[in-house]
């Protein structure tokens, strides 16, 4: 008990070369400071884990409940009612990859924009990196992807799929996308909901925009045929891009029948990183600039 | 001497908004009321303390305390001026703030001791003593839910004060926890002090303060109107000429004060 009160010299005589530098003690945040203090990170990914269906009898099977239903309701609607299913060669296996990746944009948009509300009592007192909870929830959202990737791999393999190298580095540029795309615009947006909790209301929207701008219910294939020359206007849209290396990394493979793919698909998500990278820098530069004001706006 | 804490011209305003809706701000403008008034809740105060200086801060309610608290904390910072501090910062501010009712005592220990900067072998290292000053050893596994505000004030006030530091910052802690328990922080706010540490303590109860203190600031509405010797400090804001001698009381009535 009493290792923590180290016996120090009483006297205030100290040199002033041996102690820590004078600085403001609000120096440590930023993203730079999540990333330094990652013990806490975890802690508070696991707390969130833990915590997010607890006193509800399915528990973590929610998380599957809510894309498996999605699948289940375009599969039926579009795939029978719309013949889809003709049209696109397995169609199931072309949404439910569809579904894993906009599922975890839209998870770590919309939690990671209520965060910082949603932390209202540790934002107000506490002295921490506060991007810490717009990262915590991208992770905890990461986290549920894990096992629907497993469903997707087990739901392939069946259907006869063959990996590829190229279609394993799609697969992984896709995940970078949407983690690093996902928390800048968590972190512009939660800071935003501070101010105007519109702003959180509006996230329903922009997620339902964004589940019909993508190739999801209905083939690139469609898109490049009917576009025309707007094709390439598609592509700009980030998500659309990650859907479709997802696409790539587990549909294509599981057919024998030819699907359509844009060209250059691989140097569209790198390019598409590279707009994400931006997209985090103007992120931090916001949430850094309206997070004085937070903890009084709370 | 070494400087532990340097405030120059600190300044934090506060915008008071009355109404948040498009629709309430436009009828509000049309009939000519305020829609958003902004005060000084910390008006250009200027300080420095010396490393080991055990400092009281006193002040009416609503006088920039806390805010004051909460820049050199990092919590917030100051729209002009600048704080500067040395060294790691920890102390009862907020204690427990951010528990989670759902998880349990021992869960919440070490998040909590994460999120005041402890690192995970920190934590492991001084768990025991934790728990120990907290007296919860039979409810560690019991959710933080189920705690008295007394038992859920001891576990943040045990946590709290295992951070090792050297600035430490109390506000007004000793309001909770029954009287052995506040008996114990203070004999450990002493040991804070006497090892060294710069010690910054807000409280309204001038007999806690004359113990603990060598110094005294008061602010009033934000400006800082007195830095000084503790005796004269506590006359100034008049906090003197209650019914009975401060000296004559017992320690225990003296907790019971700081209220």
């Amino acid at each position: 008990m009493t290792d923590l009160v180290e016996p120090r010299p009483v006297s205030t005589e100290v040199d002033e070369k041996d102690l820590p530098p004078l600085r403001p003690p609000s120096a440590d945040n930023g993203l730079a400071g999540v990333l330094r203090r990652r013990y806490l990170l975890k802690l508070l990914v696991r707390r969130e884990v833990i915590s997010r269906y607890q006193g509800s009898l399915l528990g973590l099977m929610w998380s599957y409940i809510n894309p498996l239903s999605q699948f289940f309701i375009y599969y039926f609607i579009m795939g029978t009612i719309f013949r889809l299913h003709e049209g696109i060669p397995n169609f199931a296996i072309h949404i439910f990859s569809a579904i894993v990746i906009v599922h975890f944009f839209a998870e770590t948009f919309g939690a990671g924009t209520r965060s910082i509300v949603s932390n209202r009592a540790l934002v107000v007192k506490m002295a921490m990196p506060r991007e810490m909870f717009p990262v915590a929830t991208m992770l905890v959202s990461l986290y549920h992807v894990g096992p629907q990737l497993v469903i997707l791999l087990v739901a392939t393999t069946i259907s006869g799929w063959t990996p590829d190298l190229y279609g394993m580095a799609c697969l992984v540029v896709a995940i970078l996308m949407i983690m690093i795309l996902g928390t800048g615009l968590a972190l512009l947006f939660s800071a935003a909901n501070v101010f105007f909790r519109d702003v959180g209301s509006s996230i329903a929207i922009i997620n339902n925009v964004i589940r019909f701008g993508v190739p999801m219910i209905y083939s690139y294939e469609m898109v490049a045929t009917r576009f025309g020359r707007f094709e390439h206007y598609y592509l700009w849209n980030p998500i659309a891009d990650a859907v479709l290396l997802f696409q790539r990394a587990f549909w294509t493979g599981s057919t024998d029948r030819p699907t359509v793919m844009p060209d250059n698909l691989l140097l569209w998500g790198i390019g598409m990183v590279g707009v994400s990278l931006v997209v985090l820098a103007i992120g931090q530069l916001v949430f850094s600039r309206l997070e004085n004001k937070i903890p009084e706006r709370l | 001497m070494a400087e532990s804490i340097r405030v120059e011209h600190a300044t934090k305003s506060f915008t008071k908004r009355y109404q948040r809706t498009i629709k309430q701000v436009t009828v509000a403008k049309l009939r000519g009321h305020k829609t958003i008034e902004t005060f000084n809740a910390i008006d250009d105060v200027s300080f420095s303390v010396q490393q080991g200086e055990s400092i009281g801060l006193m002040g009416l309610n609503g006088s920039g305390k806390s805010t004051l608290l909460k820049m050199i904390n990092g919590v917030m910072r100051p729209d002009q001026g600048t704080i500067l501090t040395r060294g790691r910062i920890a102390g009862l501010i907020a204690t427990g703030a951010g528990f989670h009712k759902q998880l349990s005592g021992r869960e919440n220990l070490i998040l909590n001791a994460a999120i005041l900067g402890m690192s995970e072998k920190e934590t492991m290292r001084k768990f025991d003593s934790i728990v120990d000053f907290a007296g919860l050893e039979d409810k560690l596994d019991t959710q933080v839910g189920h705690y008295s505000s007394g038992q859920n004030a001891r576990l943040g006030f045990a946590i709290a004060i295992h951070v090792d530091s050297d600035i430490f910052l109390a506000d007004e802690v000793l309001a909770v926890g029954d009287k052995p328990f506040k008996k114990k922080c203070l004999q450990r706010m002493e040991e804070v002090r006497d090892s060294g540490r710069t010690l910054f303590y807000v409280s309204h109860a001038a007999g806690s303060v004359r113990r603990m203190c060598n110094r005294v600031l008061v602010l009033r509405d934000g400006k800082l109107v007195f830095d000084g010797d503790v005796d004269a400090g506590i006359k100034f804001l008049n906090y003197d000429d209650e019914p009975e001698n401060v000296e004559d009381r017992d320690a225990e009535e003296e907790l019971g004060a700081d209220i």
